[in-house]
């Protein structure tokens, strides 16, 4: 240990100074020449106790695999189509691509997938009576990538609809394989949060097949058709209702090729419905004006997320590439829609799996509960060491208050999160951390009744409780690593207090209670302890 | 100088029969506990299981029965309701989940409004987790329950013997297994936070299994005599029984306070460790040490 008094004290204070100034925005508002100097971070407050939300969402990986093979099959189809190979059929099992045609043709579809399927993989090709069935799929690594871009992706695209959202602090980060951590400290209204971020926003244009929605539901739907459901809303009651629609499977134009999407009020008339107003880049433009053009006369469907918002009949070809849904929106439903459509689609539904909200109210009940449970057991610990060690009680107490403070400023510095369980945590810190300061008394009391004198008792009670000390806090730090390893949100932060609590309380404790022994004792040489 | 207890002299090694048969039925209680909350047939929280709660004030007062009639009529059978004493407030618990419609927390806001007409609530929070969660969060919690005992044993086994460090974990194990049994009994709520406690309870028997240890270490050396390690144990027990004692007030003192004015989340929590203390320090002193003696009178 340092030698000098002087600079034991002079390290303490330093110390209490920096704490201090780093707890100081907690207490007051910084003004001035003060706040650009100063830090002015508070401590950061937990969900649990700011209030806000905290959500898990995890990635469909398998409905985005099933989008990405069924693409896949897709462009072969065109691409065989358009370089002559004669195909038999072209289906899908899984992950695999089948292709059945004539032996005579291999050569030719081997032609196009390895000029324009770079990342088709030949597999099994078997007989089947004068026909092959060619196998050809995707290699598992770039599977792997694939589903990783797409969490990637996804991450990005929730960030933008948040920012877009407009929540300060939020939290978006990825979590394991394919799912992502979403917090929003202090949301304001949950429900349409998650269901701006729970979207995916497959934006998505179709033909309608009049014919087979003319038949009916009982009526026979060809192969290349789907059923989806289209959506209607009662604009005075806001009831929604659906009936079914028969729509060409395959898709026109999808949200991919969007520029911007903004909110329009429509005409110029009160009351004029609210529609998301669409822009499209130049491919989009192109193949907006060419679908038009070839299909005047027919509905064309905007279907978002397998559902039809609406079906308006083309009634002439439109060039520009400017479109816009309507479907009864109010305002902040439209609001939101041009956010995701601005934002992109999701590469793949996900599912929430957590969704823990705090309300402002229980927040403030925690931190007013829990800050009280800390005063008071502080009080109480204080007392209890007054009375039981007398004088000596007192500088424990001073190495406790000198432990909050230090806690308090290391928090604040390092941007740790206070939470509930953390608030807990101090409390028990005080508990606990007084530990130290008993250890080293009883120590110091049987060295006194061996007959020693003042400040041999005082330095031999020290050096003997040492060990004791540095062993203990080892051991609760091994836990409170594992806790923080291995611990969600409010655990970390309990975790966190201990943690820091502990090392903080090695140096108070220990060195920080010493030195006032030492001080005391050389400067007023007792003769006996108030032990 | 103010003592609560002056020179004892317990021979706690001879207690440590009576001590063993003790703990042995504790564990046994305690390992059965285990055994049915691995199982699932306790009461775990929605962590675990998967579900939702929803945390609702009411401004007047209204029985568990209007309420649960409510919910009933709304739909939304099987539901755990827990009155949070004195207030109010209630925990309206199911293993239903999400849909992807929409949340279940609204879905409880919308029944209660239409069912509970003119009565003023708020939904103070709402915590939904889905059925895989709490499958990975079982295996997380075993790990990191076996990952800190692992680390708790290789640093006591360095520090002091292989036979500390194996006795330390004994004892630590003891602690856990009858806490768990105590909170199974009473039908308490196994959540997160209990857990943290279980593992926090291991870090502070440790603490005072190692405070022991380190006396006996420090007294063989002076003692020399190896054919009474059970002198040496006692001794190092009664030399150090006043620090336990007053360590034990004063984290009982604060345990006490986040139990009172802490809350309902922090009761169970505080509950917990406010156990864990009273076991922790039984099991360093009638556990750890016996069981270090007990293994040199066989192989020594």
């Amino acid at each position: 240990m340092i030698k000098s008094l002087k600079l034991r004290f002079i390290l303490i204070l330093v110390f209490l100074v920096v704490s201090i100034v780093y707890c100081l925005p907690n207490v007051v508002e910084l003004g001035g020449v003060w706040k650009k100097y100063l830090p002015s971070d508070k401590i950061h407050l937990g969900l649990d106790l700011k209030g806000g939300m905290h959500l898990l969402l995890e990635l469909d990986t398998s409905k985005l695999m099933d989008n990405i093979i069924d693409r896949r099959m897709n462009s072969l189809k065109d691409a065989m189509i358009s370089d002559g190979v004669r195909f038999l059929g072209i289906d899908r099992k899984g992950s695999t691509i089948i292709v059945s045609i004539r032996p005579d043709q291999k050569e030719k579809l081997f032609n196009v997938v390895g000029n324009k399927f770079s990342d088709l993989k030949a597999g099994a090709s078997k007989p089947e009576g004068d026909l092959l069935s060619i196998e050809l799929l995707v290699p598992e690594n770039q599977l792997a990538s694939i589903k990783d871009n797409a969490v990637n992706q996804a991450l990005e695209t929730i960030r933008n609809r948040i920012d877009q959202f407009g929540v300060s602090e939020p939290v978006i980060v990825k979590q394991g394989e394919n799912q992502i951590l979403v917090q929003l400290p202090g949301v304001k209204d949950p429900q349409r949060a998650l269901e701006l971020i729970g979207k995916t926003a497959q934006l998505e244009f179709k033909l309608v097949d009049e014919e087979a929605t003319a038949r009916g539901e009982s009526g026979a739907i060809p192969a290349d058709d789907e059923v989806l459901k289209i959506r209607s809303k009662n604009r005075e009651t806001g009831v929604e209702t659906t009936a079914p629609i028969v729509l060409k499977r395959q898709a026109l134009l999808t949200g991919e090729l969007l520029t911007d999407a903004r909110i329009s009020m429509g005409g110029r008339d009160i009351g004029s419905e609210i529609s998301v107003g669409l822009e499209f880049n130049s491919e989009g433009a192109r193949i907006f004006d060419k679908v038009t053009a070839e299909n005047v006369g027919k509905r064309l469907a905007i279907v978002l997320d397998n559902t039809v918002y609406s079906a308006p009949q083309i009634r002439e070809r439109i060039s520009g590439g400017k479109a816009s849904i309507t479907g009864g929106f109010t305002m902040d439903e439209a609001k939101d829609l041009a956010i995701v459509l601005r934002a992109g689609a999701l590469p793949a539904p996900v599912r929430v799996v957590q969704n823990i909200t705090i309300g402002p109210t229980l927040g403030q009940d925690s931190i007013n509960k829990g800050v009280l449970a800390t005063l008071l057991a502080s009080i109480f610990v204080i007392i209890f060491m007054v009375i039981y060690y007398r004088y000596s009680g007192i500088i424990a107490n001073v190495a406790l208050a000198l432990n909050l403070i230090y806690l308090l400023g290391i928090f604040s510095a390092f941007k740790a999160t206070m939470t509930l369980p953390g608030i807990a945590g101090i409390a028990l810190t005080i508990g606990m951390g007084v530990d130290s300061n008993v250890l080293i008394f009883e120590r110091i009391r049987e060295e006194l009744r061996l007959g020693k004198t003042v400040r041999a008792a005082v330095d031999g009670g020290y050096a003997k409780a040492w060990v004791a000390i540095f062993d203990s806090h080892i051991t609760t730090l091994i836990t409170a690593a594992v806790l923080f390893i291995f611990g969600t949100g409010p655990i970390k932060g309990f975790a966190i207090t201990l943690i820091f609590g502990m090392i903080i309380n090695l140096f108070t404790a220990v060195f920080g209670s010493k030195t006032i022994f030492d001080w005391i004792l050389a400067k007023y040489k007792p003769r006996t302890l108030s032990i | 100088m103010m003592e609560l207890i002056k020179d004892t002299k317990i021979d706690f090694i001879a207690l440590r029969k009576k001590a063993f048969i003790v703990s042995a039925i504790l564990v046994l209680v305690g390992g059965f506990a285990f055994v049915m909350i691995s199982l699932g047939k306790a009461n775990l929280s929605i962590d675990f299981t998967g579900g939702t709660n929803v945390q609702v004030r009411f401004a007047e007062k209204l029985s568990i029965g209007d309420l649960r009639r409510a919910l009933t009529d709304g739909g939304i059978e099987d539901v755990q309701i827990q009155e949070v004493s004195g207030t109010s407030d209630f925990f309206i618990k199911t293993k239903l989940s999400d849909t992807e419609k929409e949340s279940l927390a609204s879905k409880i806001t919308t029944i209660l409004s239409t069912q509970l007409k003119g009565a003023k609530f708020e939904v103070l929070g709402s915590n939904m987790v889905g059925p895989g969660v709490g499958r990975d969060l079982k295996k997380y919690a075993i790990i990191a329950v076996v990952l800190a005992l692992l680390g708790i044993i290789i640093y006591i086994a360095w520090r002091f013997t292989f036979v500390s460090g194996i006795a330390a974990t004994i004892a630590t194990f003891h602690d856990v297994l009858v806490i768990a049994g105590v909170f199974y009994f009473l039908n308490k709520e196994f959540n997160l936070l209990v857990i943290t406690a279980l593992l926090t309870i291991a870090g502070y028997s440790l603490q005072d299994t190692v405070v022991v240890f380190d006396r006996i270490r420090e007294n063989t050396g002076k003692m020399k005599s190896r054919d009474d390690f059970g002198n040496v144990i006692n001794v190092s027990i009664n030399e150090v029984l006043s620090r336990t004692i007053v360590t034990g007030i004063s984290t009982a003192i604060s345990l006490g306070a986040i139990m009172i004015f802490g809350g309902e989340v922090l009761f169970d929590f505080a509950f917990a460790l406010f156990l864990g203390l009273i076991i922790g320090t039984y099991s360093s002193i009638f556990v750890a040490s016996p069981i270090v003696y007990a293994w040199r009178q066989k192989f020594r």
